[in-house]
């Protein structure tokens, strides 16, 4: 069964899958404030509406804001993969994610527990997901 | 500007079997509130000059409050369907109020019906709500995960339990077995609610609320023209609304809601405060979310909700009567319109059963809550 896909001809966030193809976690801040946007991206500043803004690399590095585990396959593609990982992930920069922490059980995630980017490549788009960050 | 607590009425009343209504679809719902309010308030459908419905999550639905008040032949002067989520409700009384003070309509008529625990076998596709492409690729896909990341921070915060919550859901089934128009009977214990299986851990079976079919109704008009109908009308007195977020990845909190301010405004509004409130029907689509409503509405501070909800306080008889009727968790999910027409019903006395019936109820709080934790709308409403 296929995963469900990102819509990739976003017009806003085109440039967020193009980057992630190469392995590049990006988010786009303002030009006029400096002042890092939310996702999901969109056409202007949400602090200060300024359409003059950036794409710019992260660090990949983040802290869990929230988590749960799902001990249900809400879609085909999951039925066996339970139970599995969603997390908020609040990036060092700002930015908030929703992902999957993975190469580490469901039971041992935590709020507050410092993550890392990684990059899973699917046939034609690249999906960034979290691992615990080494030396914690 | 002029404080309209007071001066709009609730004096009619309708709410339709609920649970599984296989031979039933979402129009005929509407349609079967429509007649019950029209008869419950002792008018004719054309002497209903406003209506207003929620908009069904279905595609096929555009228009709904034209379509379906013309299903009725009601010609109205103003008319709307509202996409709230479960803050539709109290958003469709509010806009109620609107229409009349502005001098749009006299007698507006809010119904709101939901066909989700049998196939709704009327043409159309589901609503969604927009942002699935930035969730559904990494496995989420559900309401219960939003609240879960809610119970997960409120347990991270003030180390709130599966237990606690297991309170909220016992103290609700309690008032379902009182409701003889209930989904969900059997009494639960605390001991049913811990062995019931994690859906989306932390959240439990018995930490979710029911898909149902049923509707709601009821019809808003001024005070003054409200003591011509034939049943006791109940005040507005207080109404508020506040949407701090849409999408989570941008929520300021996951543990104080929009409720927070929401019923700063309604208490503002109604001249009460929580101590005034001899019950509260709070929004419970999961068990999560009346704690923190709990919170938010100033019933007890932030973080000490667990406690709240322990040793029969939110039961009938103790000292705030929460979901009298037995909740979404419990009696039916209609978007919360049945908690509007409990809080009613409530006020008016003598309409629901004996057991279930807060003495001397004078004021209530109804609280509805949407989306992705974003949407809240308060209502406070009292005996005339």
């Amino acid at each position: 069964m296929r995963k469900v896909k990102p819509f990739l001809e976003e017009l806003e966030a085109k440039p967020f899958w193009t980057h992630l193809r190469e392995h590049k976690l990006t988010a786009q801040r303002c030009k006029s404030c400096g002042k890092f946007f939310t996702f999901p991206p969109q056409g202007s500043c949400p602090h200060c509406l300024s359409s003059d803004y950036e794409w710019v690399s992260l660090s990949g590095k983040g802290k869990i804001y929230s988590f749960v585990t799902y001990n249900r396959a809400w879609h085909p593609s999951y039925e066996g993969k339970t139970p599995y990982n969603v997390s908020l992930v609040d990036l060092a920069e700002g930015p908030r994610l929703i992902s999957n922490v993975i190469e580490c059980a469901p039971e041992q995630v935590k709020i507050g527990m410092a993550v890392e980017v990684v990059y899973e490549d699917n046939e034609d788009y690249t999906l960034p997901k979290f691992r615990p960050a080494l030396g914690t | 500007m002029s404080n309209i607590s007071g001066r709009y009425a609730i004096v009619g009343v309708a709410e339709t079997k609920v649970g599984k209504r296989p031979e039933a679809s979402t129009h005929s719902l509407h349609l079967e509130c429509i007649k019950a309010c029209l008869d419950d308030a002792g008018i004719k459908a054309t002497d209903v000059d406003g209506f207003i419905t929620n908009q069904p999550l279905n595609d096929a639905h555009r228009s709904y409050a034209v379509r379906m008040a013309n299903m009725a032949r009601m010609q109205p002067n103003y008319a709307t369907d509202l996409a709230l989520g479960g803050a539709t409700p109290i958003a469709m009384v509010q806009n109620a109020v609107m229409a009349i003070e502005a001098g749009m309509a006299n007698t507006v008529m809010c119904v709101h019906a939901r066909k989700r625990g049998t196939p709704d076998p009327t043409p159309g596709h589901p609503i969604r709500h927009g942002d699935e492409h930035w969730e559904e690729p990494w496995g989420h896909f559900s309401a219960v995960a939003n609240h879960a990341f809610a119970a997960q921070r409120h347990m991270y915060e003030f180390g709130t339990t599966s237990e606690d919550l297991a309170h909220v859901a016992v103290a609700t089934r309690k008032h379902a077995c009182m409701n003889n128009n209930a989904t969900m009977r059997k009494p639960m214990t605390i001991a049913d609610h811990q062995a019931s299986r994690f859906i989306v851990d932390p959240l439990r079976l018995f930490d979710c609320a029911l898909e149902s079919d049923g509707g709601g109704a009821v019809i808003v008009t001024s005070t003054e023209r409200a003591r011509d109908f034939p049943k006791r009308p109940v005040a507005i007195l207080g109404m508020g609304q506040h949407h701090p977020h849409f999408s989570l990845m941008d929520a300021p909190s996951l543990t104080t809601l929009g409720g927070n301010k929401s019923s700063k405004v309604a208490y503002e509004m109604a001249g009460l405060s929580p101590k005034d409130m001899n019950f509260a029907e709070i929004y419970d689509c999961f068990t999560i979310t009346t704690m923190i409503t709990l919170e938010d509405y100033g019933f007890c501070k932030k973080g000490e909700g667990k406690d709240f909800v322990k040793n029969g306080r939110i039961e009938v008889g103790g000292e705030l009567p929460v979901n009298t009727h037995g909740g979404l968790l419990s009696q039916a999910h209609i978007e919360g319109m049945l908690h509007v027409t409990e809080a009613v019903k409530q006020l008016r006395g003598h309409e629901v059963e004996p057991e279930r019936q807060v003495k001397n109820a004078e004021a209530g709080i109804v609280s509805g809550h949407g989306g992705s934790l974003c949407m809240h709308a308060s209502l406070i409403l009292g005996a005339l």
